[in-house]
């Protein structure tokens, strides 16, 4: 069997199969509702700096601009939610080509240059001058689209899109050249590699997961304020479960939000200082002894991580 | 009309570099990332609010312990993490979530520590100290605000401003008139050979670290007199600051962060005077078209690729 086939077969499908089964059986739909939708960032997060090494600090633009574009097509063009969805995801596009400027900077700079675009971005939608279109400040109240059940199937169709981006980019000469790229772009430019297409190619996408999320958020929690949906976390926690688990794999991303946002339910909401305190200890650890994740622990033994 | 916000943008501006050129010191050196920057001015001011509430002295006072005590951090954390992130394949990304980690971890123990709440110090305490003086030598009392132009600032805002020049004007010192600074430069400028002509890199890195560390906790120290007051969330928002205002200038050029500061702080009190509802969208979007348009900064060198 192919390791394509193998890979969809043994992880996305069961993955998805779990989460398909566990709202009947567990009554927090809420938290289930959050593992999907951080499974779908730290994929996203995956897809952009496991596979090409650009840190998207400000990730949360993406899906800050998706809930608004939901939100936009059904408060003015009163458009059923899934049609809403999918202009989210493609919002989410839009904002990733108005910022593919930003992808000519390099590691830090565009780090901190996405970061102030995701700030630029909440500021635009908070701006109370935009109150008859954003809102503003206020908040967003949707009525009439209301539908945890159907946002959340919403939620892993777009699951399945991102794992599928995903498994493809660790089985194809795509995702091998990206990665080429990621290590060294002169190299793989001269080997053949069109860097600049590639590049673009892998931002658009995590940048439409991203929006798509974004859609599906609004749609399950219906009231939102701009700080709620442009919340810095999403980005923060996006990245480091991806990181935790370790990027340019299909199974990292995964164990790291199913590890670290299941310890965030556990302590977080009790107590959320002591949970941000073990928190910040645990990044700065996986920075120091993990630098390439909990996959690393296996990887450097010899064996094969999906 | 005009002269008031060009005053006061001039007096925050030239504070605001005080703010950023710990980070930019920092960065140019080890190309590291200090996105814990902002939680340092933090616990700058919680010992500016030390020496006034506990000891009862001139807030103002505060500043040479701060720095004594910072510089000291500095070179203890600079030991116990950047010799083990420097072996990791990629220091400069990894960075950022590190010392987001140690933001983090500041946050939590002085949110443990001091609970949330908003803490100031009376206005008029700033330089107390100074007016005592002031006062036996038979000077007129002053104390109250300063007439510049016509238009009057609180003595707070003028007394930040100068200690900022100061506190530039010694970095330039550092810099250029001592052996530390020299071989600091040489190593802003090329690692590699720096440690190739037999300079101990280590040192001079651990000594930029802990200045970094300490300016910033000097600029702390101001911190709850020109933003009214601080929580030890104050952090993140003011990271956020220092990295336009460092970019602006030029990042990796610790003296181009005081004219970064001063267009920054000028720009600032513009659009707040006569834009209001746009101002807070300011520092991203000139971020964002500086980084674009003049990756390097106002002043400053080639960092653009492709």
């Amino acid at each position: 069997m192919p390791s394509l086939a193998r890979h969809t077969l043994f992880i996305a499908v069961p993955l998805l199969a779990l989460f398909a089964i566990l709202p009947g059986v567990y009554n927090n739909h809420l938290l289930l509702f959050n593992f999907v939708i951080f499974l779908i960032l730290a994929q996203g997060v995956n897809i952009i700096y496991g596979f090409t090494g650009y840190l998207p600090f400000g990730y949360v633009g993406f899906f800050g601009a998706g809930a608004y574009g939901f939100a936009i097509m059904v408060m003015h063009f009163q458009s059923p939610a899934p049609l809403a969805v999918v202009v989210a995801g493609l919002v989410g596009v839009a904002l990733g080509l108005l910022l593919a400027p930003l992808l000519r900077l390099t590691g830090a700079y565009f780090a901190i240059a996405n970061l102030a675009a995701a700030l630029a971005v909440l500021h635009f939608v908070a701006n109370p001058a935009l109150e008859s279109i954003t809102k503003g400040p206020y908040g967003v109240a949707l009525n009439g689209t209301f539908n945890p059940t159907m946002a959340y199937n919403g939620a892993l169709i777009i699951l399945a899109l991102t794992l599928g981006i995903v498994v493809f980019l660790r089985n194809s000469s795509f995702g091998l050249a990206l990665q080429a790229v990621r290590e060294d772009a002169f190299s793989a430019s001269m080997a053949g590699v069109n860097v600049l297409k590639m590049r673009m190619i892998a931002w658009l996408a995590s940048a439409l997961v991203a929006g798509f999320a974004g859609g599906v958020f609004a749609w399950y929690v219906s009231v939102f304020y701009p700080d709620n949906v442009f919340s810095a976390d999403f980005s923060i926690f996006a990245i480091v479960f991806a990181l935790f688990g370790g990027v340019a794999t299909i199974t990292g991303p995964i164990v790291g939000v199913v590890i670290l946002y299941g310890i965030y339910n556990l302590i977080g909401f009790t107590t959320p200082q002591y949970f941000q305190l073990i928190y910040g200890l645990l990044i700065i650890g996986l920075v120091l002894f993990l630098p390439a994740g909990l996959v690393s622990l296996a990887t450097r033994r010899g064996w094969y991580v999906p | 009309m005009l002269a008031y916000p060009l005053i006061a943008g001039l007096l925050f501006g030239l504070y605001f570099s005080l703010v950023g050129i710990g980070l930019n010191l920092v960065f140019g050196v080890m190309r590291i990332v200090n996105l814990a920057h902002g939680d340092f001015l933090m616990l700058g001011a919680f010992v500016g609010f030390g020496v006034f509430y506990l000891a009862g002295l001139d807030p103002l006072l505060a500043v040479p312990l701060a720095f004594a005590i910072f510089v000291l951090v500095g070179i203890f954390l600079y030991g116990i993490l950047i010799p083990r992130l420097q072996q990791s394949v990629n220091p400069e990304m990894l960075s950022i979530i590190l010392f987001f980690g140690l933001s983090q971890v500041i946050e939590a123990v002085m949110t443990i520590m001091f609970g949330t709440s908003e803490r100031s110090i009376p206005s008029r305490e700033l330089g107390s100290l100074i007016s005592k003086i002031g006062k036996l030598l038979g000077a007129s009392p002053e104390g109250g605000p300063v007439v510049i132009l016509g238009q009057s600032f609180p003595a707070a805002w003028v007394i930040s401003a100068i200690t900022s020049v100061a506190a530039i004007f010694l970095v330039y010192v550092y810099l250029y008139r001592t052996r530390l600074g020299t071989l600091t430069r040489a190593v802003m400028s090329r690692r590699d050979e720096a440690l190739a002509t037999g300079i101990n890199v280590d040192r001079v890195c651990a000594a930029a670290f802990g200045i970094g560390l300490a300016l910033a906790a000097i600029a702390g120290v101001f911190a709850p007199f020109m933003f009214g007051s601080v929580t030890p969330a104050f952090g993140a928002d003011a990271t956020v600051t220092s990295f336009v205002i460092v970019v602006l200038g030029s990042l990796g050029n610790p003296l181009g962060t005081a004219l970064g500061g001063v267009v920054y702080g000028v720009c600032y009190m513009l659009v707040q005077t006569y834009l209001s509802s746009w101002a807070d969208l300011l520092p991203y979007v000139l971020l964002i078209l500086i980084l674009l348009l003049r990756p390097s900064g106002l002043l400053g060198r080639q960092v653009r690729v492709a």
